[in-house]
């Protein structure tokens, strides 16, 4: 396509509605019109211009608002659709069988129809990424498609305009004038913060041009969001790791080297509707239990520097903290959360070596529960060895005991008791409640006398580097739709032709009562003609011959 | 008398003031002869200082009940929705004094009033934190979410007074239907306020006990007559109406039969003033808005969301994301309510899009900011009481 050429002798990019210099309608279309369309001053924006190659029409596609929007609505009612059921993070179940069938149970031919279709997970679908993906392009090929040449044409604008581009802008009046019109216009404007120009017998007065690019900040804002987002899935960027931490433990920090925690004590505390608390004796009376407060005391070490690799020892306290919920532990980049918790976890059981039949004791034994040893001395000369350990006895399986999960929520004991009278020892199994005597009739038996317990907290380990850029975004886009919304980019254009005549135009992106209200005020001091706004007249004729119609 | 009932008594000057003041602006437009503006000019300004004293009143409801409890009061349901009808009107004095149009204030305060109407439904008594609420973050968050939402709210008014002008009440057609629809969604909002304070001031009760989705037994008690029956439900309370349908466990009953009691009183009361009126409601509020600047209407329709989106972006999405990292150690989960103030935002960013292009201003743009703010409330109503999530603190 070839450069157009404007009568004003200026070389215009081809798709250019008005001269870039002189403001010359070069279009037909701009020609007939009344106003001419002052969106994008006019400018060649590619994705009007060429529509030729494949490159063209994605451009094209993307450049334009509408297929914004219409991603924006399908993102919409996609994000809606996944909230009918809930998503599979929030269903009690874990594996990918045992959630397809949680969705039948539970919510029957919907539930199954909801998983089939893949929107219990619909937030991390493939089509989903690929909508907020599609999403990003659109906001970068929109806005560039625009900023570029909106912004080429405002930087280079002229102060004089030709009298056809002055006459079709919405405000416009024209008529005689004094000689020093031009200079009272300009230090009225002057006192209304207006930046002027002036050149031969014109004056181009302009205020807020940047309220221009807020569209396009917070165009950026989000895009430096949506990045930030994506940066997630990088390694060493996101750290999200849950711990388990018992009372009186001390662990290594999942993900996080050369760290460790030790939990002084979890506690969980309950509104007693007590001392301060009256006023919410009501509330507690019709709801019951109310938490207060869920909180570990923790104790973080770090190794030190010149610990040999391994060791237990070598660990310097850095702080004690009480982890609460809204009050994590932050250190290094790195914050331990106040998630879950488990009351009363079976620390370790303590029995008695006891003759059946005298119900003598031989002495007492405590099994640790989480570390347990394979053999105890009694004092008496008994030992009772620890043949096997099932912290989570499910059942047996050919004979032999299972556990189902490394959790000691039902422990089970093999053991061999060895006294003095049955040196060959006696195999018992002992689970909580029960004793079950595989190889006979035994003489000795240990009887259960006692257990520990303790508190375990849930803890997640979270570390988020892409924060900052988050927050970046945000802060952007914030500033960005600030300034795009909250303030208006003002324009006057005063001619002063060899006659004395004066012509005067004003543009505005938004707000016309305010622009009005300033020229109103330059009006009355620099004694210019009267203007008119162009669009009320032609509404006004609309509407006029609309209701001609009616009429007749 | 101490601070809890000072607050409640406050919330009620509130409410009657804002009563009052929609009958003197509803006066005040009804009042003008055709195109002059006389009376509005005269009543107006009464109707505004009655709704101020009303807008004191609910501020000093808001400030003495967190001195009552000691945190915000904007941590369930109740409190949560009250507060939007206080920024509801608290939008509305704002763009009143931007515009001077007291026939927002005859379509805003009723709005409010059904609204705060609503919200005394649920426990109101002072209730403690949980450990997720202890933080500033509930009072900065929630506050500037209500806020928004108020200011947002007043768009759906301006657009609502726009339709109730320009869609002809007297030819069949599908805005005229919609119109209407939402007139009787509103009616229907008075429908469960009159159910609800009916039969609780009888003192209804009954209770049952239940089989629950996860197949645990569970115990309920209805606060209306039991329509519906929940899943293997057996009656405790002798006397009690049997229900007629038992729903199976996925179905809410009880919450069922409180929106059936709702739609039943409702729509009697939509035919009632029907039946007196022998017009629709959208036609009976018609001869108030023959003074209206459709223009007007749609610079406030669109000044509203040009207000709102920026406080709805920092308050519902980035202070919610600030808050969520640190209580739940992420700032983003998709829990339902997340979700959907998402969605809030994506519609309103479609709408300030969509009035980039010719003709979408005027009667679309109007449209628009009515489903926006059925949004919002989909998102207050159903979001909290039906899809349960992390936000469920009803």
């Amino acid at each position: 396509m070839e450069n157009l050429q404007c009568q004003c002798g200026h070389m215009n990019p081809p798709g250019t509605n008005l001269c870039e210099s002189c403001g010359r309608s070069l279009t037909e279309k701009e020609q007939n019109s009344k106003l001419v369309d002052m969106r994008y001053e006019g400018t060649a924006r590619r994705s009007q211009t060429y529509n030729k190659s494949i490159i063209d029409k994605i451009w094209n596609f993307f450049s334009s608002v509408k297929v914004g929007v219409s991603i924006i609505i399908v993102l919409l009612v996609a994000a809606a659709i996944g909230t009918i059921l809930p998503q599979q993070a929030f269903v009690p179940a874990t594996t990918e069988a045992t959630i397809k069938d949680y969705y039948a149970d539970t919510y029957g031919s919907i539930g199954r129809v909801y998983h089939y279709l893949g929107f219990h997970d619909l937030y991390s679908s493939f089509w989903f990424i690929a909508l907020v993906g599609m999403l990003a392009i659109s906001l970068i090929i929109a806005s560039l498609d625009r900023f570029v040449p909106l912004y080429k044409s405002l930087k280079n604008q002229r102060v004089l305009r030709h009298p056809s581009f002055m006459d079709k802008q919405r405000i416009y009046g024209s008529g005689a004038g004094a000689e020093d019109t031009l200079e009272k216009a300009e230090v009225k404007l002057k006192e209304l913060k207006y930046n002027i120009r002036t050149d031969k017998n014109g004056l181009l007065a302009e205020k807020g041009r940047f309220s221009r690019w807020g569209p396009y900040v917070n165009h950026i804002g989000l895009i430096i969001f949506l990045f930030g987002v994506m940066l997630r899935m990088m390694p060493g960027f996101y750290v999200d790791e849950s711990l388990w931490l018992r009372e009186g433990e001390t662990r290594a920090i999942p993900e996080v080297p050369g760290y460790y925690l030790e939990s002084k004590g979890f506690e969980l505390e309950n509104y007693t509707g007590e001392g301060g608390e009256e006023v919410f004796g009501e509330a507690l009376d019709r709801v019951g239990t109310v938490a207060k407060n869920y909180q570990t005391d923790v104790v973080l070490y770090q190794k030190a520097e010149d610990a040999l690799p391994g060791a237990a020892d070598g660990q310097e306290m850095v702080k004690e903290y009480p982890i609460r919920v809204n009050q994590p532990l932050k250190f290094d980049g790195y914050a331990i959360y106040q998630m879950d918790y488990r009351l009363d976890e079976l620390k370790a059981m303590t029995f008695a070596l006891t003759n059946k039949e005298t119900e003598e004791s031989l002495g007492e034994l405590t099994i640790d529960l989480i570390d347990p040893v394979d053999t105890y001395e009694l004092e008496n000369g008994a030992t009772v060895e620890l043949l096997g350990y099932y912290p989570d006895f499910s059942g047996f399986e050919d004979g032999e005991p299972q556990t189902a999960t490394p959790l000691p929520n039902n422990p089970g004991f093999l053991v061999k008791l060895i006294t003095p009278e049955t040196p060959e020892g006696e195999t018992s199994f002992i689970t909580i409640q029960n004793t079950v005597e595989p190889l006979g009739d035994n003489d000795f038996k240990l009887t259960f006398l006692s257990a520990d317990t303790r508190d375990v907290s849930g803890l997640t380990v979270r570390k988020d580097s892409t924060l900052p850029i988050l927050g970046l975004g945000g802060l952007i886009f914030m500033i960005g739709v600030a300034q795009g919304m909250y303030f208006n980019h003002r324009r006057f254009w005063i001619q002063q032709k060899a006659d004395g005549t004066i012509l005067l135009a004003g543009h505005t992106n938004k707000n016309w009562f305010g622009l009005k209200k300033d020229l109103d005020q330059v009006v009355e001091y620099a004694s210019l003609p009267a203007y008119t706004d162009q669009q009320d007249e032609i509404d006004k004729a609309e509407k006029a011959e609309k209701e001609g119609e009616a009429l007749s | 008398m101490n601070l809890a009932d000072l607050s409640s008594n406050l919330l009620y000057v509130a409410f009657v003031a804002y009563l009052i003041a929609t009958f003197v602006f509803g006066g005040a437009v009804k009042g003008n002869k055709e195109g002059t503006f006389n009376s509005e000019k005269r009543w107006g300004r009464v109707a505004i200082t009655i709704t101020l004293i009303g807008f004191i009143a609910n501020l000093g409801y808001f400030f003495t009940r967190w001195g009552a409890t000691g945190h915000a009061p904007l941590s369930n349901m109740f409190e949560f929705t009250t507060a939007f009808g206080m920024t509801l009107v608290g939008g509305f004095i704002i763009l009143y004094f931007l515009y001077k149009t007291p026939v927002l204030g005859m379509i805003v305060l009723p709005v409010a009033l059904l609204i705060i109407a609503f919200a005394s439904m649920f426990p109101s008594e002072v209730s403690p934190l949980i450990p997720a609420l202890q933080t500033n973050w509930l009072a900065i968050h929630v506050s500037t979410v209500v806020i928004a939402e108020g200011i947002l709210a007043i768009s759906a008014a301006a657009g609502l007074i726009y339709l109730l002008k320009v869609v002809d009440p007297t030819k069949k057609s599908k805005q005229r239907f919609w119109l209407e629809a939402i007139m009787y969604s509103l009616v229907l909002v008075v429908g469960f306020v009159v159910a609800s304070s009916f039969f609780s001031l009888t003192g209804y009760e009954a209770e049952f006990t239940y089989v629950d989705k996860e197949d645990k037994e569970a115990a309920i008690t209805y606060a209306m007559p039991p329509i519906f029956g929940m899943n293997e439900y057996v009656a405790l309370t002798d006397e009690a109406m049997a229900p007629l349908i038992e729903t199976p466990a996925l179905v809410h009953a009880g919450k069922l039969t409180t929106v059936v009691w709702s739609v039943i009183v409702g729509t009697i009361i939509y035919w009632l003033i029907r039946l007196i009126f022998r017009k629709r409601i959208a036609a009976l509020l018609k001869p108030f808005v023959k003074n209206v600047n459709l223009q007007l209407m749609d610079e406030i329709g669109y000044r509203a969301i040009i207000i709102g989106f920026p406080i709805f972006t920092l308050g519902a999405l980035i202070f919610a994301m600030i808050w969520a990292q640190i209580a739940w150690s992420r700032f983003w989960g998709w829990d339902p309510k997340e979700v959907w103030a998402l969605i809030t935002w994506l519609f309103y960013a479609a709408y300030l899009h969509l009035r980039l292009g010719k003709g979408w201003q005027g009667e679309k743009s109007a449209w628009l900011a009515v489903i926006g703010f059925v949004i919002i409330m989909f998102n207050l109503v159903v979001v909290n009481l039906i899809i349960a999530g992390l936000h469920s603190y009803a």
